[in-house]
């Protein structure tokens, strides 16, 4: 086992002109874990996932992944990172292949013709591999999203919203094949998301962010008999509008 | 490992442009357009002022080399604006690929759209005007080192600027070469210039390859000590770019902008 947490964040603050995105937040994740950062828009969830992979210089306060820290020594492990948004694209001229071909070779991936054939086959992407990008589905791009991420086996895996704009049975597959590769390969899974359901079906552990602080940070069940609610919905709710902290204090 | 990641991403804007016709051919077009335009005035001139029927090719010859220096950059540009257009910087820059071997693919990039417009361009030139750019000889080797490295220069400051600033700095990609138009005398020599304006000129790599191509067209003589001094303003101005280029992508890091590449 490493001696350092897969992802460890610390006092870390980014400030935008005169805006604090995020606000002197710490948290370790253990590497084999997976974790949901929660939060509404604006919370600072997306930057904090950006400090952690380097594509934002923190303000102060530091980002480490496997033990780098973010951006300063982020070649170190790059190669054993990687990330789905569905706000970032892939070439949409590009095959399906042939995007693979040039990602898994920036990221120098052994086998890669076989690797590109067990990850369509196990995502489901065998026919779809010489379509152009562009001319696949919401459903198809996600899984093609999903099939760049996964193409270095990755040990620390972020996700920022990978099923939004899914159908629910495209979502529910989706979240089935995360769960799969994250308890074979034994990766660090973290995950920005409003989907509450998927977060508990997902997570051992939520981070709920609000206006760049953490404001809450526990086990989905825990979370549950605090606020004495039934759903991490209905959890989120009463952080986001300010319930949280009168509503445990009565519980 | 450099050397196969930036194989990758020549390989992505090869896939590209095979995928795309409408690429390949605005590759030649533009060039094809100028030579016409400038081919037959020059023919037109000739039969009329004896001057221009002595410098026979001069304009054909600049109107070339002005394509090598503006295509060379633009060939840079448009390569790493696919990355915006397509929303995929983000996919790059969290990849492994660092910044240099990125330029390192956009000039490989530069070279091979390079190839696939002036080739056949030089080409038309020799059937409809008769003249032969290659015949040149090593001097055309020379010219075309010192105009690439300039188009390569300003394409790194141009795509260090997009990184800081997005999509709204795009015109840039488009027009900054047209700024040093009238500087580096394409056309004209040196001479022509104000006085005041003429160290200006003489700060730009470029000219020293104009009015050195002139002296070869005109005079039939290498002026080499040209070649050399513009060589090493290139030099001067490939390290201040790649500087540059560095030092917007820390900015952009600083900034956030990495994250929001649109407008």
């Amino acid at each position: 086992m490493p001696d350092h947490p897969a992802i460890a964040v610390d006092q870390l603050v980014k400030v935008y002109k005169t805006t604090r995105a995020v606000d002197g937040i710490s948290f370790a994740l253990e590497a084999g874990s997976i974790t949901a950062l929660l939060g509404g828009n604006g919370a600072g969830k997306t930057t904090t996932i950006a400090m952690i992979l380097g594509l934002v210089t923190p303000t102060s306060g530091t980002a480490r992944v496997l033990g780098a820290e973010m951006p300063r020594q982020r070649y170190q492990v790059l190669h054993q990172v990687n990330f789905e948004s569905p706000y970032m694209d892939m070439p949409h001229r590009l095959s399906v292949r042939q995007n693979l071909n040039v990602f898994g070779r920036l990221y120098a991936v052994e086998n890669l013709e076989d690797r590109i054939l067990r990850l369509s086959a196990e995502l489901d992407l065998s026919e779809l591999l010489d379509r152009p990008v562009g001319k696949l589905s919401a459903g198809q791009k996600t899984r093609v999203a999903l099939a760049k991420a996964l193409i270095n086996s990755p040990q620390v895996l972020l996700l920022d919203e990978p099923t939004a704009s899914l159908d629910p049975d495209t979502a529910d597959w989706v979240r089935g094949r995360l769960e799969r590769f994250r308890k074979e390969r034994g990766a660090t899974v973290l995950l920005a998301s409003h989907n509450m359901a998927e977060v508990e079906r997902l997570c051992e552990r939520v981070i709920i962010m609000k206006r760049g602080h953490i404001e809450d940070d526990d086990t989905p069940q825990r979370l549950l008999i605090r606020y004495g609610r039934e759903t991490l919905e209905e959890v989120f709710l009463d952080v986001a509008r300010g319930r949280g902290h009168a509503r445990e204090a009565a519980q | 490992m450099p050397a196969q990641r930036v194989r990758a991403m020549v390989l992505r804007y090869v896939y590209l442009l095979r995928s795309s016709w409408t690429r390949l051919l605005e590759l030649i077009y533009w060039p094809a357009v100028q030579l016409f335009v400038w081919g037959f005035l020059q023919l037109y001139i000739a039969q009329n002022s004896g001057f221009f029927a002595r410098a026979s090719g001069v304009f054909i010859a600049a109107v070339l080399m002005w394509d090598m220096l503006f295509r060379g950059q633009l060939g840079f540009s448009i390569s790493f604006l696919e990355e915006m257009w397509s929303r995929n910087l983000g996919n790059l820059m969290i990849s492994p690929l660092r910044p240099l071997e990125f330029v390192c693919a956009l000039m490989i990039m530069s070279l091979i759209r390079l190839a696939i417009g002036m080739l056949p361009v030089t080409l038309l030139a020799i059937a409809f005007f008769g003249f032969n750019l290659y015949s040149l000889g090593l001097a055309l080797a020379a010219f075309f080192a010192n105009l690439i490295f300039t188009g390569w220069a300003v394409g790194i400051v141009v795509a260090g600027v997009l990184l800081r600033n997005g999509m709204g700095a795009e015109s840039l990609a488009w027009t900054l070469m047209f700024v040093l138009l009238p500087l580096v005398c394409v056309y004209y020599p040196v001479g022509v210039l104000p006085d005041w304006l003429q160290p200006i000129a003489w700060s730009l790599p470029p000219t020293y390859v104009f009015e050195g191509m002139r002296a070869l067209l005109m005079e039939h003589a290498f002026r080499a000590d040209l070649m050399l001094e513009a060589l090493a303003l290139n030099a001067l101005y490939f390290g201040a770019a790649v500087a540059a280029f560095l030092a917007l992508l820390e900015s952009a890091r600083r900034a956030g902008s990495l994250l929001q590449t649109g407008e």
